[in-house]
């Protein structure tokens, strides 16, 4: 029996992946983690990525894409918490100021730069995108 | 026989009442279940936050995050009203407003300032009405939550939360408890407790990739907008099958008038060939 850990992959709107994996890489916000079975607990934070995941029982490693989250490693168990939606500070200021704007019913326009961190943030994840497609291309090939 | 056809009127456009109920009670059952899918869906996230919420409650990194403290005096508070967008669902929002309000009643009565914030078009709407400060609000959400939707509201509640504007930060929403039931609440989201996060297994600290700061807040954010999208899915849930009894009890009622309405008729016709014959026959006695 090879040594394994549990994986959990979950966003808020669904569960995506559980199962025993052998070795998985993750990209962590300071870059890629592979992480093996009884790691030290940790925490970090995930940037737009694939996650690879090494299971028991094929050969292949499964990939998932992931556009951001959290990664709480603990010796028998790893949990992802993958977010659903493209997340940054100031995109996330963008969408405060306009839930409050639409309170305040003042239609203002919207500034270049929110726009501007929003192409960033879709660029980011559209490259992130690719490369798993990539290596998924790679890999089946 | 004037008043049989204003009932033959009537009982149309009650049949054509009915039509419509009975479609949206279908309607909403097939939307209830998917509702309901999507709540349970939600649900293996906000655990998991929770577990690793807790354990960072518990564990001490050299950095404790703003929402797990308590503030000594509570002057403001934030509250978020989870409410429906559309109407016709019995007494769903009635019933949640009514707990809100009464609510913040109290809260006014202790003079603490309170702002809002709405989800939906329902509690918005209200809330405009009774002349709250409502700060932000979101509607026309449609039939499934996204949480995307969700950050800009959540995000001004959480900045107004940091700045200290506000102390404390409630929800209110419905709660599912199953088709037949459910129930308005009010929780609190701000500061969290240790106990509504539970005790963790054991003790240990994490290693911190790059640093606890960043990670904690962004764990802490994330935990909060899983408990307020949590909060919207259970609510759609309860408004679909809210609006489902709602919409058949209406089509039963439909089908009593419709039932009563056809018995006066039917007796209309009734008194109406009865008289014609006493007529004929008065008549031809008359001639004979």
């Amino acid at each position: 029996m090879a040594n394994t850990v549990h994986i959990d992959v979950v966003s808020a709107e669904a569960s995506i992946f559980a199962g025993e994996a052998e070795f998985i890489v993750v990209p962590a916000s300071a870059g890629e983690v592979g992480i093996y079975p009884n790691h030290a607990p940790m925490v970090t934070s995930i940037k737009p990525g694939a996650l690879r995941i090494k299971t028991a029982d094929s050969a292949e490693e499964t990939l998932i894409f992931l556009s951001g989250g959290l990664l709480e490693v603990q010796p028998g168990l790893i949990t992802v918490l993958a977010d659903t939606a493209v997340r940054g500070h100031d995109l996330d200021e963008a969408k405060a100021i306009a839930a409050k704007a639409a309170a305040e019913e003042a239609m203002k326009n919207r500034g270049s730069d929110m726009d501007y961190a929003k192409a960033q943030a879709e660029l980011s994840e559209a490259v992130a995108q690719i490369q798993a497609i990539e290596r998924l291309r790679k890999t089946t090939h | 026989m004037a008043g049989s056809k204003e009932i033959r009127t009537k009982i149309k456009s009650v049949e054509n009442t009915r039509k419509i109920t009975k479609a949206m009670e279908m309607v909403a059952a097939s939307k209830m279940r998917k509702a309901q899918d999507r709540m349970r869906a939600s649900r293996p996230y906000a655990e998991k936050i929770r577990n690793v919420a807790a354990h960072l409650s518990f564990a001490n990194p050299e950095y404790k995050h703003p929402y797990l403290v308590k503030r000594d005096v509570v002057k403001n508070i934030g509250l978020i009203v989870v409410s429906s967008d559309k109407g016709l669902c019995g007494g769903l929002n009635t019933n949640m407003l009514r707990l809100s309000i009464n609510q913040m009643k109290s809260w006014e009565a202790d003079g603490k300032a309170i702002s809002v914030s709405a989800i939906g078009n329902k509690g918005f709407g209200f809330m405009n009405r009774v002349g709250a400060n409502v700060k932000s609000h979101i509607t026309g959400l449609g039939d499934v939550p996204h949480l995307e939707t969700l950050i800009g509201t959540i995000k001004v509640m959480l900045d107004a939360y940091e700045a200290g504007e506000i102390d404390q930060l409630y929800i209110s929403y419905t709660k599912f408890i199953n088709t037949m039931k459910q129930e308005p609440v009010m929780e609190q989201l701000l500061p969290l407790s240790g106990e509504q996060l539970g005790s963790p297994k054991g003790h240990w600290d994490y290693i911190y990739e790059p640093e606890a700061k960043p990670v904690v807040d962004q764990l802490m954010m994330r935990y909060v907008e899983s408990l307020v999208y949590n909060a919207v899915a259970e609510n759609m849930a309860s408004e679909q099958s809210s609006r489902m009894v709602a919409m058949k009890s209406a089509s039963d009622n439909a089908k009593n008038v419709i039932g009563e309405l056809k018995l006066v008729y039917n007796k209309a016709r009734q008194a109406a060939i009865t008289k014609e014959i006493s007529e004929i026959v008065g008549g031809a006695a008359a001639v004979a």
